[in-house]
């Protein structure tokens, strides 16, 4: 079954989406079959957890399957995990668990499309971190985009089409200059296989790639469609998206760019990382001004992905490992904070903090997940995101004393909007939408939530099961040298 | 004494079984009660076409030489099988949508008579081996289909869209004469292969006369096609054409029009490979320029799928253009999506007109996702598919297509087309948008008929084959694409 492991955790979710879609069930029993295929799929991650060969050598990754699909231009089902990017995988089948047992609780319309598209949404993640094939991997990450327009155009909020044109405009545009790369970089090269592709040192290619990730990470200043998506959402597909979805960004970064254009990507470093750095602090001065939980996020959000970007671009293993490891922190606290999002404008039914605050007393679950995601969020030390982003720092350290400044700078912005943001909502007077009889978190919001930050204390305790088991093997760096091959 | 050729009946067999059913159509007609005329005329045309299709599959399986057969004016090969098939299942699928739509119940006999009559026009259209047999062929599916625009009598726009189609066709065909008259005139031959023998025996290349004749048939094939600029009459006939004709149009004249163009081009004009690849990637910019932002603000969707069919000329163009293998290879696998998806989607509309009975705009096609599945997830994957999205055969086809555009070495081609595809989105998506994202209620437009809508068997199978063929292609390309490479063999490419 070990080499079936890959395909069953891409393909289990697409069928699980088929099923829902087709039965004729009721709400109740498409969301618990919804909810039931996404616990089966954290299971078999798990269970591939503990026969991963973390210290595998030689060509191929863990779980290879290799299948030919049209053989005329060599374009195969290829698929496989690195070691950084099945974390990645890890990260979208947890949050996928979670989102999908937050909207089984919370109800949404129309259920069996709703939760189809769901697990049709984990598939598309799990196939963008385990494809091994060019082609694969772009039409994942299109197939990403099919489900979230529906699910935030269906059942967003008021303002959900114009979020969604904007997001889908703007995420096209950057992929279908990928897709013009792919085949370019694909038909020079004779395959589209990632592992027999040889690099390349074209500029135009990088940047055809490059710009699409940086669209759906985002990166400033492509990041004009984040507000509206983030604000529209139904707060679990927020979650997705800014957990998620952003994440396929990054592994792009480091199994694209990285790995296939060594040379485009030192040239194009400094750039990049100018932007990375002008998105964390600009993301972080707007997370401070916004008026609303979910502006705050949203932005916050831009920021961290600008310090993961950093991390990636700095371009040695101390900053991919913290840049994975970060992601994975970002994931899941920004999932959480969705959640909590969404809880509070169930309650409320609004979000903006002019009429917010005061909900800490008598509301001790809600205060203690809060507190204990937005401390973890503005990175004190002992947490996983200070590891995370004290490796991503000492990365770019390499690089430039500066550039570990402008970082540090941004650290201490998310310090200053984090605190804001739970002071807002829990302490200060209780504002004119928080009457006594709201509610503290029920047990299933509670049980979701906990089991989230459960996931970030245990990467607190140890990082390193991340941060050590992503790319180094040894002392040196084989896995990244594997990469660019 | 004339001298008879010998005439390869098998080679014609798909014309015949389609003209066959188209005759016994017109005895179905004046022989049957008319209880019974409807379903037994639909039923013959279904057969026609059923038989053309299995007659063109025996074809294909059988003719793996290429072969010009009855004084060679019929090509027996590959090509022309497999786009017989694409033509008459395309047919197949228009019987279906149009069974129950609300033509007038004394013409029903002719209306499926006209239709098996056109399937087999196109498919000896696509066989056609000379200028003769390509002008014969050209005019007896356009005469079929200028009658069925106009078959309903009672609609203002129906006989307005016949004698649009009628008139600027009528151009088309004229132009497309001349320019064949032209030719024959520099080279004194009639059959594609001749004329490139004598092209390049009497050193013809720089003859004006041959030049210009090329340019003239290469815009009568255009108007068939509806490529800019040449597209003049798509949205105003494809708009006021009963929606089934329509369907059927747009998915198999485009298919016969662009595998004609393709065997004449390559076949009869080799040594002009230079200038009519650069003369058909300047119909490409254009079509795909003029269809995908005119159809940016049309709020009617037949109107779009018009201009959007004008673009997918314009996509498929692109593999006319790349001029090699791998082109001939994208414009056959493109064309199974493609035509599955256009007869699908028109399907979808008429089944919303029959609804409405009104026009289907993007406003009052509001809600109707949630009315329809079946008919919503289709539609919805014919949109992902003309958009190019994974998980159907557009975007399959969409790689090919500009993977052979790259091949050419025009990369700037394989730009203008992704350009294009995401000028496309917007509308495309506005289509999914209004079906599953504004409900009814809220737009307040929708006044409610009452009753459940009607059940239209015929035309829900219809449109679940497309939509299987649609999604189908995206899994199963290895398939596809052995038989449009052993199709694209037969032609010199």
């Amino acid at each position: 079954m070990t080499g079936w492991l890959a395909t069953i955790l891409v393909v289990l979710p697409f069928a699980g989406a088929l099923v829902v879609w087709l039965l004729p069930l009721n709400r109740f029993a498409a969301g618990s079959l919804a909810l039931l295929v996404a616990l089966a799929e954290v299971a078999f991650w798990i269970n591939a957890l503990t026969r991963m060969d973390f210290d595998r050598a030689g060509s191929t990754p863990n779980f290879d399957q290799h299948a030919t699909w049209f053989s005329d231009l060599h374009v195969s089902y290829h698929v496989g995990f690195y070691a950084f990017s099945f974390w990645l995988a890890g990260l979208a089948v947890v949050v996928m668990a979670a989102a999908i047992a937050y909207a089984f609780w919370a109800g949404r319309e129309r259920a069996r499309a709703y939760f189809g598209l769901m697990l049709f949404l984990t598939g598309a993640v799990v196939g963008v971190f385990a494809a091994q094939d060019l082609l694969l991997f772009y039409v994942f990450f299109e197939a990403m985009l099919i489900p979230l327009y529906v699910l935030i155009g269906v059942w967003g909020g008021p303002g959900r089409l114009g979020a969604t044109v904007k997001f889908v405009i703007y995420t096209m545009a950057g992929s279908l200059l990928m897709l013009a790369a792919v085949i370019v970089y694909g038909l020079s090269r004779g395959t589209f296989d990632l592992i027999q592709m040889a690099p390349s040192g074209s500029h135009w290619l990088f940047l055809g790639f490059a710009i699409a990730f940086a669209v759906k990470a985002p990166l400033f200043p492509l990041h004009g469609w984040l507000p509206d998506a983030y604000r529209e959402s139904p707060p679990e597909v927020a979650a997705v998206l800014s957990g998620v979805v952003s994440k396929a960004a990054i592994f792009g970064f480091i199994r694209i760019c990285f790995g296939k254009f060594p040379g485009p990507f030192d040239d194009f470093r400094v750039w990049i990382l100018a932007l990375a750095v002008a998105g964390l602090v600009y993301g972080s001065l707007l997370a401070f001004r916004a008026p609303d939980v979910r502006g705050v996020i949203a932005y916050s959000s831009l920021s961290q992905m600008g310090l993961i970007t950093i991390g990636v671009f700095a371009g040695n293993a101390a900053g991919f490992s913290g840049a994975i490891l970060q992601s994975v922190n970002h994931g899941l606290i920004t999932a959480t904070l969705f959640l909590l999002a969404g809880a509070i404008e169930r309650r409320l039914a609004t979000g903006e903090f002019a009429r917010l605050g005061g909900m800490a007393r008598g509301r001790p679950a809600l205060a203690t997940v809060l507190m204990a995601t937005g401390v973890i969020a503005l990175a004190v030390p002992g947490s996983s995101a200070f590891a995370g982003e004290f490796l991503i720092l000492a990365g770019i350290f390499s690089t430039g004393w500066g550039w570990t400044l402008a970082g540090a700078t941004g650290i201490v912005l998310a310090a200053m909007y984090m605190l804001r943001l739970i002071s807002a909502v829990l302490h200060e007077q209780p504002g004119r939408a928080v009457s006594e009889g709201v509610l503290d978190l029920r047990p299933a919001e509670l049980g979701i939530l906990a089991s989230l930050v459960g996931c970030l204390l245990a990467l607190s305790a140890w990082p390193a099961a991340i941060s050590g088991h992503s790319f180094e093997r040894s002392a040196d760096t084989p896995v990244l040298q594997e990469l660019v091959r | 004494m004339i001298h008879t050729p010998s005439v390869d009946w098998f080679a014609l067999s798909p014309s015949l079984a389609a003209l066959a059913a188209g005759g016994l159509c017109l005895l179905v007609a004046v022989l049957t009660p008319r209880w019974l005329l409807r379903p037994l005329a639909a039923f013959t045309c279904a057969l026609g076409c059923l038989g053309a299709v299995v007659a063109a599959a025996l074809l294909y399986w059988r003719s793996a030489d290429p072969q010009g057969v009855i004084a060679d004016a019929v090509s027996r090969d590959r090509l022309a099988a497999l786009a017989q098939i694409i033509v008459a299942g395309s047919g197949l699928l228009a019987v279906g949508i149009s069974y129950s739509s609300r033509t007038r119940q004394e013409h029903v006999g002719e209306y499926y008579a006209l239709l098996a009559t056109a399937v087999g026009g196109m498919a000896f259209l696509v066989s056609a081996n000379n200028l003769m047999t390509l002008f014969l062929g050209l005019e007896w599916f356009s005469v079929c289909l200028y009658v069925l625009c106009a078959v309903e009598i009672d609609v203002v726009a129906s006989l307005e869209s016949g004698l649009k189609y009628l008139i600027v066709g009528g151009v088309g065909s004229a132009v497309l004469l001349f320019g064949s008259a032209l030719i024959y005139g520099s080279t004194g031959e009639l059959g594609f292969r001749a004329i490139a023998d004598a092209t390049r025996a009497q050193h013809l290349e720089g003859d004006a006369l041959l030049l210009v004749g090329l340019a003239m048939l290469l815009a009568g094939l255009a108007f068939k096609a509806s490529a800019a600029p040449f597209h003049m009459w798509t949205p105003d006939v494809y708009e006021g054409a009963p929606s089934p004709v329509t369907a059927f149009m747009s998915a198999a004249t485009k298919t016969v029009a662009l595998v004609l163009a393709m065997r004449v081009l390559t076949v009869a004009f080799p040594e002009k490979e230079q200038l009519w690849t650069v003369a058909v990637a300047v119909l490409v910019c254009a079509s795909l320029a003029v269809g995908n932002l005119a159809a940016l603000v049309q709020r009617r969707v037949k109107r779009l799928l018009a201009y959007s069919s004008i673009s997918h000329a314009g996509f498929m163009l692109i593999a006319i253009a790349a001029g090699n293998q791998l082109g001939g290879k994208a414009l056959l696998y493109y064309l199974v999506p493609y035509s599955a998806a256009s007869l699908g989607a028109f399907a979808v509309v008429a089944a919303r007109e029959r609804e409405l009975d009104a026009a289907v705009t993007l406003d009052n096609l509001a809600g109707f996702g949630w009315e329809r599945p079946l008919l919503g997830v289709a539609m919805f994957s014919f949109m992902l598919g003309f958009a190019g999205f994974p998980l159907t055969g557009g975007f399959v086809g969409k790689f090919y297509v500009f993977s052979a555009a790259y091949e050419r070495g025009w990369t700037w081609l394989v730009i203008v087309g992704v350009v294009a595809t995401l000028v496309s989105l917007y509308y495309y998506l506005a289509v999914i948008r209004a079906m599953y994202m504004r409900p009814a209620a809220e737009l307040g437009l929708l006044a409610p008929i009452g009753g459940a809508p009607p059940r239209e068997i015929m035309l829900t199978a219809s449109v679940f084959v497309a939509l299987v063929v649609n999604v189908g292609a995206f899994f199963a390309v290895q398939p596809i694409v052995d038989l449009a490479k052993n199709a694209a063999a037969s032609i010199p490419l």
